[in-house]
């Protein structure tokens, strides 16, 4: 087997060297009702050809060739050839997590890089390595939240993401934090005075999303107001932060949980991505997650270690911030090699880009009779349509077009059922644009 | 070497009492266990403490130690350099490196703690049982 | 940092900056193509409430210097392409590239988690034979492949048992961990709303039955093992262990880190696990990147399979589709449906071994009771019972001259090996945690044995020495004191 360097005479060897006459006796310390006597029935061996054969074979049966319009989370952004070319290298592929800081200098540097950027992309004054992805990154800065006040209610905006929310909820449930809801207007914006008015003495964090799942802005210098009157904090979560190229950073919020997945890192079907949290300095002993920080050698040189450990699992255990340990950082890397890329100016060009391929489209499909777009607020790369008709028979006449149309949100907003998000990148050609405008028209044309 | 108008803990905290008032650390043998200490977590003042209760936490780059209290009280002072100098913990534990101060509620509390020859014996008996 | 911060050397490519005090106003490192629709100003699309003026103190820098920048940086790292990574319980195994390849493949990177089903066969495919794959592994009934790690994996384990309990009227109160578990163990527990009660070893450093008969009160939840242990120690008495537990409603949580010592000889369904996670990262070859990505599956017996989180992977009329909604799910670990990346190169993996798995099971024993047999007439061994993938020694012995673990660990790094695991499990002072893995060739096996042989010697003769390593490294031993007491977390204009 090719991945295995021994030969059967080094085997021979190495198992009379232990004194053993076979590698049966190896597993002598497992009794023996618990030893498998049959090879387990699993597919395989493959060449390498074959498994590439395999997944070429499940490759055709996806969307090959389908255009896309899905955002809600995930977005398809341009991605260069560099950052592959170097997440490929095998010191930072194959590397382990820098424990041992002398000999993993280069992970350590590209964090504190990364750590960098995310704080000037944010306006926050420090950030972690990376969380799992960015639900669990909103969870977290929850949980940070309410060590740091030590207040049990939580108020969410009900524009924050549907799974983010279910996350919360999920963990939520088992530590006594009470969530409620806050609703959104016909703006699409979260619902202000509703806000206000939930949040009391017992509100650990106010939290929301900008732009939000509906695509639109929330006036975080408002929210921020209304949070810190009653001496909770504001957690931001942003799911997509190419908007931070255009859009001002929550530079009020208290927290920042930010999914990092735009930058740098393919769809792949829901992950793996990078999440990250950003904050205040002074919040930094509650931040969950891996910290690099820099210090000297006694030789005065620069380098970098992993720092605050206290905070973490493998020293606090049942006290952690966090049972984190295995983080995202490669994709974390990879955000950072797309950033250094693109630049100051890339990333302003970037967010331009978006702003004005949503605004043709969002222009295109109004057009189409029956088609509104029912929301007010400006909004990013994202909108809601609005259908005279089931968004989901809509898009099986779309998908017939090799077109991925608009993401119902009816599953999630029952009060919504025609009505569906509309993501639009700098990926999107212009003609694709147009017919998918021609493809809803021809839909929306046929008798029900 | 331990000073002997204080009385010691079992959880290697010091504590001086003058008048109604309890000054409490940890003790050199704490600091030299922990190494460099890093931050230290206190209570602020107006908080209240209980004698076996913790108080706050001590942290090294690799570890983390709970600080108990000797005594029960209010929290009248918190020592301010220890939060920009938290290295002071190990240069000077008995002097100041003080950690809080204590308004106290139960003078009984006292005698039931070690003096400084209870406490170096129980020092040496306790490194004699880890050079198994 | 004072300016008496020195660079690590003359040699351009040791001396690398940070990318920020290599930018400069106007230069780009990726160009976009032209934008094909009419172009919008941000403050008119956008509004002056929300317009954003630039992104001060982002760097300017062009491909070249990206390249150079990080490949630079990529060569003061150690990797497993480079050498062993002898570290206990991480299994640090080769990371077969023809995963990367099929992980990239347009249809597989490209899809995306909201799409339509119909669409997305492949991809439910995938994720219908690794499900099958694991169970076929672990001997268990069910699976999830949504956690993104081993942590969360535990986390969601504990929550199903939580849900299980709770639906038998009682979720009970505390779960049990021994004293040699990893650290997550204990910090998931609390998070999963549980109090943490520790449990002891014996003096095999295995779970004392005793004691377990003793703690396992109606208030206990669940036991949470490694098995084999943090000691590389197969618990002889798992059966006895599982029964105590179920015969007072109890439930069995297994941590699969240490699966490459079983997979194919043993399967934790079979010796009484109710749940346990598996590290896609250790045993299934998914590379460590760093630090991450990874995956934790979980596996369960059928009395938890209603508790699964959503979305739930089902057969209907033949075919994998995902299940959005469960009344009796946990609910939600993570937004989607898991780190699909992971969970295709895990698949790869498996699929390149077939059932010869049992041989790289085989190989991982070998070595390291080969290395356990080479060295354990230098280092001390606190444990005599069998070790599986892995050997614990302690510094015992190089103590008596002020040598430490981390000390050896540090020096081992002179001979061009990223040290073993220090300090871990806690019930071994001064332990030195060994795991090669069967990525490690006899000859590998045996420079590693040479090379810890020596730091032996050199601990006795010339103490110092080892005291102070590494010599070799770009940058010495740092001063975490310093990172600790004044963290700088970022670069500052």
């Amino acid at each position: 087997m090719r991945y295995l360097p021994k030969s059967p005479s080094e085997r021979q060897a190495m198992l009379a060297a232990v004194g053993a006459h076979s590698a049966d006796d190896l597993f002598a310390c497992i009794p023996a009702q618990y030893r498998l006597h049959r090879p387990l029935n699993l597919p395989g061996p493959l060449s390498e050809a074959e498994i590439v054969a395999w997944f070429r074979a499940r490759a055709a049966e996806n969307s090959l060739g389908f255009t896309s319009f899905l955002g809600a989370g995930v977005y398809n952004h341009l991605r260069s050839v560099v950052t592959d070319t170097i997440l490929q290298r095998g010191e930072f592929l194959t590397s382990y997590t820098p424990y041992q800081a002398e000999i993993s200098q280069g992970t350590l540097q590209a964090i504190f890089e990364f750590q960098t950027l995310i704080c000037e992309l944010t306006g926050q004054e420090v950030a972690n390595a990376s969380m799992w992805d960015g639900s669990t990154a909103t969870t977290e800065a929850v949980l940070m939240a309410e060590r740091l006040t030590r207040r049990h209610r939580v108020v969410v905006a009900r524009t924050l993401h549907p799974e983010y929310r279910h996350v919360l909820a999920t963990y939520a449930r088992n530590l006594g934090i009470a969530i409620e809801e806050i609703d959104y207007t016909e703006s699409g914006q979260l619902d202000a005075e509703a806000l206000a008015a939930a949040v009391n003495d017992e509100t650990a964090a106010v939290v929301v999303q900008s732009p939000n799942f509906f695509g639109a802005m929330e006036r975080v210098s408002e929210l921020a107001g209304m949070a810190h009157a009653r001496k909770a904090l504001l957690i931001v979560a942003i799911t997509e932060a190419v908007s931070l190229g255009a859009v001002r950073p929550p530079a009020e919020a208290d927290i920042v949980a930010m999914e990092t997945q735009s930058f740098g890192m393919a769809p792949s079907f829901g992950g793996p991505y990078a999440g990250v949290i950003a904050t205040r300095e002074q919040f930094v002993r509650q931040m969950p997650g891996r910290l690099a920080g820099q210090t000297t050698d006694s030789a005065g040189r620069r380098g970098f270690v992993l720092t605050l450990a206290t905070r973490e699992q493998h020293i606090r255990r049942e006290k952690a911030t966090s049972n984190i340990c295995t983080n995202q950082a490669l994709c974390a890397l990879a955000a950072t090699v797309h950033l250094c890329l693109l630049g100051k100016e890339g990333l302003r060009e970037l967010a331009e880009q978006n702003l004005a391929k949503s605004r043709f489209a969002a222009a295109e499909l109004a057009r189409v009779p029956g088609v509104r777009v029912p929301f007010s607020a400006p909004y990013f790369n994202e909108f809601v349509v609005e259908l005279p008709r089931s968004v989901r028979i809509v898009n099986d006449a779309l998908l017939r077009e090799k077109i991925i149309g608009p993401l119902p949100i009816g599953p999630w907003y029952p009060e919504l059922t025609k009505r569906g998000l509309v993501c639009v990148t700098e990926t999107t050609p212009r003609s694709e644009i147009e017919r998918f405008a021609a493809a809803l028209r021809c839909a929306l044309a046929q008798p029900i | 070497m331990y000073p002997t108008d204080f009385r010691y803990t079992k959880e290697h905290e010091w504590v001086k009492v003058s008048g109604g008032t309890a000054t409490v650390g940890i003790t050199d043998h704490a600091q030299h266990e922990l190494g460099d200490v890093v931050f230290v977590e206190l209570p602020k003042a107006g908080a209240q403490v209980t004698a076996g209760q913790s108080l706050g936490t001590i942290e090294s780059v690799k570890a983390v130690s709970e600080i108990y209290s000797p005594v029960s009280g209010e929290v009248i002072e918190v020592n301010p350099v220890l939060a920009s100098a938290p290295e002071k913990v190990n240069e000077d534990p008995h002097g100041a490196a003080w950690l809080i101060k204590v308004k106290l509620a139960n003078a009984a509390e006292l005698p039931a703690l070690l003096d400084a020859a209870a406490y170096e014996k129980f020092i040496a008996e306790s490194e004699k049982g880890n050079l198994v | 940092m004072s300016d008496a911060i020195k660079k690590a050397g003359r040699h351009v490519t040791q001396n690398e900056g940070l990318i920020f005090e290599k930018s400069a106003p106007g230069k780009r490192g990726f160009e976009l193509p032209p934008l094909d629709v009419p172009a919008t100003d941000a403050r008119a699309a956008l509004g002056e409430e929300y317009a954003r003026e630039a992104v001060e103190g982002f760097p300017e820098v062009s491909e070249i210097e990206v390249m150079r920048h990080f490949t630079r940086l990529s060569t003061w790292n150690y990797s497993i392409d480079l050498g062993m990574y002898p570290l206990g319980s991480c299994t640090m195994k080769y990371n077969p590239r023809v995963n990367e390849f099929v992980a990239r493949l347009d249809g597989i990177a490209t899809e995306h988690p909201f799409q339509p089903q119909a669409v997305s066969r492949g991809c439910l495919e995938i994720m219908r034979t690794l499900q099958n794959c694991l169970l076929e592994i672990t001997g268990m009934d069910a699976c999830t492949l949504e956690p993104s790690a081993g942590a969360q994996g535990e986390l969601t384990g504990l929550l199903m048992i939580r849900a299980y309990l709770e639906n038998k009227g009682n979720p009970r109160r505390k779960v049990l961990i021994p004293d040699s578990a990893h650290g997550t163990n204990p910090a998931t527990a609390a998070i999963s709303g549980y109090e943490v009660e520790n449990i002891r070893s014996d003096a095999n450093g295995q779970i004392d039955v005793a004691a377990l008969k003793e703690q396992v009160g109606d208030d206990v939840a669940a036991l949470m093992i490694t098995n084999p242990s943090t000691l590389g120690v197969f618990e002889p008495r798992i059966g006895e262990i599982a029964g105590i537990l179920h015969e007072r409603g109890a439930l069995l949580y297994m941590d699969g880190a240490n699966m490459n010592a079983l997979a194919g000889i043993s399967r934790p369904g079979d010796f009484g696990v109710d749940v346990m996670h598996v590290n896609l990262h250790k045993t299934f070859s998914q590379p460590h990147g760093g630090g991450g990505p990874g995956a934790g599956p979980v596996l369960v017996k059928k009395i938890l399979e209603p508790f699964l989180p959503v979305p739930v992977l089902v057969e209907k009329n033949g075919q994998p589709i995902l299940e959005m909604h469960r009344q009796t799910s946990i609910g939600r670990v993570r937004a989607f449906c898991g780190n699909f990346g992971v969970l295709v190169r895990a698949l790869a993996y498996m699929l390149a071994y077939g059932p010869g798995i049992r041989q790289a099971t085989e190989d991982a024993v070998l070595n390291a009771n080969y290395i356990r047999r080479r060295l354990e007439d230098v280092y001390e061994l606190p444990y005599k019972s069998a070790s599986m993938h892995e050997v614990v020694f302690s510094d015992a012995r190089q103590k008596r001259n002020g040598v430490n673990t981390m000390d050896i660990a540090k020096r081992l790094i002179d001979y061009g090996f990223h040290p073993y695991t220090t300090a871990f499990p806690l019930i071994v002072p001064g332990a030195l945690m060994i795991e090669p893995t069967e990525s490690e060739s006899k000859e590998e096996c045996d420079l590693f044995v040479d090379a810890m042989r020596s730091i032996a010697e050199e601990a006795a003769a010339t103490p110092e020495l080892v005291k102070t390593a590494p010599h070799t490294t770009r940058v010495g031993r740092l001063d975490e004191v310093a990172a600790a007491r004044k963290p700088i977390l970022r670069w500052k204009p």
